[in-house]
């Protein structure tokens, strides 16, 4: 079913779509056409595959944890996305439309990034391909992660702090608009998740789902059939539709969504956008976002900043609209204990995107029970959150006692 | 006839401007600023100083079709608490002040989550004339425009130096009132250099309809205006007009004098017809 959507002009159903200024419209076709085209020819999907394996180091492991099995109460797997170059599933979605920008005849690249993960895999994708690359970053989010400022500016990009609206991810992706507006005859936008509007979540979709299908003929190779779960965490949307893709059409495999319930959703300071947010529209597409009672953005609360934003990708609308896929909410401090116990259990410092999958998992193996088999997307690496790691188990200041 | 039809109110209020032999000046303002009594008499200031159709801009929280100027009016709105309901009331004070016809320039989804019937309905109630939807193209727009069709309200869709010629009659195909050609590819805000993509643009457009032509995008003075009516039938401005609103209604009544001006010099357009 799924796998021919989205339609024409990139609905999922109801979602999906293209709600843009008429200015992006054609270039909007041209690039979908431009994508297609790539797609369909095999000198670009070997050149891009080429890449992944020699660059990014794909296919990435199927790793059995089995210590955390024992604690989780059945099979866990890990899909080893943190072993990636640059450290996350993203450097395959930046790479791949880095790809795309060279063969569209483009020289530029603008990019928005939050935590700063994918703007440092774009400003790795342009170093590699000799692009120029301009990366959008809330002031908010330049302050909270001054080391991926640096590590972008060492790689050749330029970050510009956005300091309009509420200075963080989504004023970015504004800001990266509207200079796409104004550049897109040599630019090329590189959006960093399965979200906006037509051909984004679909496009998105195709660079990473490498990490199902990957996972797919690894588990058939390990455990000789398919595992029973799936799970990821959902920011925008693209490490989950790039593990769920392979995996849609085998409807024995369920498919976990977890989104980040920030301080528990009953209390609004949260992300979780498919379980507590309405249908509308921001960013190009109809899907859910969370927004007041007069359509206005709502501000988004996560401890991971790589899931704190207030929509989510069409795709996923359209899942869970359809019961295909199920999403449900992991908290803060859910997420740092499976933070803690991945890192104790099987010596893995994962990122705290990812954190909030193996938290998910958790509890799916108490519903699935001891013969199950869950596949968990290992997004990321946790380098990037010691210092809120730091702060949380309070772990230079002395032992912080209660969190032991 | 369906050229009749499609004019609507925005529209007539233009090709009368045009009868006259000048170019139409269509002012914007956003609901709710300096503040929201400022912003109300801000716009009657705009009428005073003789424009022909009123553009209100509905504050959102993520204007991505706005430069600087715009988006710092609309956050100081929307900081003092303004809601939907207060551009309804705008409209409605601005309406029955005079014949003026009054257009919301508005982002999709606060339209969306009040309900496109409802706000439809409701706008119409107040005196509203039609809307403006940069970020909804016709190929979304099925529901708004049965609506606005239902209670004949005006359909301003934006063209771009960027459309295709099919797009410019896909598009054109959907307005009632004018079609809004967007005179730069770039954002909302005064700029000094006039734009050389919007008379090819203007040209494309009306070699596909009949419907008035507005052009905005970048115009902030008399001069400007008049180099637009040379081609265009109406002439928008938006950013110069905030930036004067900052100063009080007086200052936004002499922006809009010197622009009214403008649009009457010769040879505008509409004169050479
Ligand atoms: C490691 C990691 N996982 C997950 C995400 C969430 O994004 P998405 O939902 O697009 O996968 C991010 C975003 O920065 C990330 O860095």
């Amino acid at each position: 079913m799924s796998t021919v959507l989205p339609d024409q002009l990139g609905h999922f159903g109801r979602f999906g779509g293209r709600f843009m200024p008429e200015a992006l419209i054609a270039p909007l076709d041209e690039l979908t056409k431009a994508w297609q085209e790539a797609m369909a020819d095999k000198e670009f999907t070997d050149e891009f595959e080429r890449m992944l394996r020699e660059y990014i180091g794909a296919p990435s492991l199927l790793y059995d944890a089995t210590r955390l099995s024992d604690v989780a109460g059945a099979r866990i797997l890990l899909k080893r996305e943190d072993l990636n170059h640059t450290g996350a599933h993203k450097i395959r979605n930046a790479i791949g439309q880095a790809l795309l920008t060279k063969r569209m005849g483009k020289t530029r690249v603008i990019a928005e990034t939050g935590a700063g993960q994918h703007g440092v895999a774009t400003a790795t994708a342009c170093a590699y391909l000799d692009l120029e690359c301009v990366v959008y970053m809330g002031e908010v989010d330049t302050e909270r992660q001054a080391l991926n400022v640096a590590r972008m500016k060492l790689l050749g990009a330029e970050v510009i702090s956005v300091k309009t609206g509420s200075r963080t991810l989504k004023d970015a992706i504004n800001e990266a608009l509207r200079d796409w507006v104004a550049s897109v005859d040599k630019t090329h936008y590189i959006l960093g998740t399965a979200a906006g509007s037509h051909p984004f979540p679909a496009m998105v979709r195709d660079f990473v789902r490498g990490i199902g299908d990957e996972a797919r003929e690894q588990s058939l190779e390990l455990l000789g059939k398919l595992p029973d779960a799936a799970v990821a965490s959902v920011g925008g949307g693209s490490n989950a539709i790039g593990l769920f893709a392979a995996f849609i059409p085998d409807t024995d495999v369920k498919l976990y969504g977890i989104e980040p319930g920030g301080d528990g959703f009953e209390t609004g300071r949260h992300a979780a956008t498919i379980t507590a947010g309405q249908v509308g529209v921001l960013h190009g597409a109809r899907s859910f976002l969370l927004q007041d009672e007069d359509g206005q953005t709502m501000e988004s609360h996560s401890i991971s900043a790589g899931l704190d934003y207030p929509g989510v990708g069409p795709e996923h609308a359209w899942l869970a609209e359809t019961g295909r896929a199920s999403y449900r909410p992991i908290t803060d401090a859910e997420a740092m204990e499976a933070f803690r116990l991945l890192s104790r259990t099987e010596g893995i410092i994962p990122a705290i995107e990812s954190a909030h999958a193996v938290a998910g998992a958790l509890d799916i193996a108490k519903e699935l029970g001891p013969e199950a088999t869950i596949l968990i997307n290992l997004s990321g690496r946790g380098d990037k959150d010691m210092d809120t790691a730091v702060s949380w188990f309070g772990l230079i200041d002395g032992e912080a006692a209660g969190r032991e | 006839m369906s050229e009749l039809v499609a004019l609507g109110k925005a529209g007539a209020a233009i090709r009368k401007a045009n009868a006259d032999g000048r170019g139409a000046l269509v002012g914007y303002l956003p609901a709710g600023y300096p503040s929201y009594d400022g912003g109300i008499d801000g716009i009657k200031a705009m009428i005073d100083g003789g424009v022909d159709v009123i553009e209100i801009g509905l504050p959102y929280s993520d204007p991505v079709m706005d430069g600087p100027t715009i988006q710092r009016a609309t956050e100081i709105a929307r900081a003092a608490g303004l809601r939907t309901r207060d551009v309804l009331s705008t409209v409605e004070k601005v309406a029955s002040y005079s014949d003026v016809p009054v257009l919301v320039m508005t982002y999709w989804n606060p339209i969306e989550r009040y309900g496109v019937d409802r706000f439809a309905a409701d706008f119409a109630g107040v005196g509203g004339a039609g809307l403006i939807t940069p970020d909804l193209i016709p190929d979304e727009g099925a529901e708004w425009i049965a609506a606005a069709d239902k209670n004949e309200l005006d359909k301003v869709f934006l063209v771009s130096p960027s459309s295709t010629d099919e797009r410019i009659k896909l598009t054109t195909a959907a307005c009632r009132g004018f079609v809004y050609a967007t005179a730069v590819m770039g954002v909302t805000g005064a700029r000094e250099t006039p734009s050389d993509l919007a008379p090819p643009l203007v040209e494309r457009t009306k070699a596909v309809t009949g419907i008035p032509v507005g052009v905005g995008l970048g115009v902030s003075n008399g001069d400007q205006a008049a180099a637009i009516a040379a081609y265009a039938d109406a002439v928008i401005v938006g950013s110069a007009l905030v930036k004067a609103a900052a100063d009080g209604p007086a200052a936004v009544r002499a922006l809009t004098e010197e622009l009214a001006e403008g649009v009457r010099r010769e040879p505008s357009a509409a004169a050479g017809r």
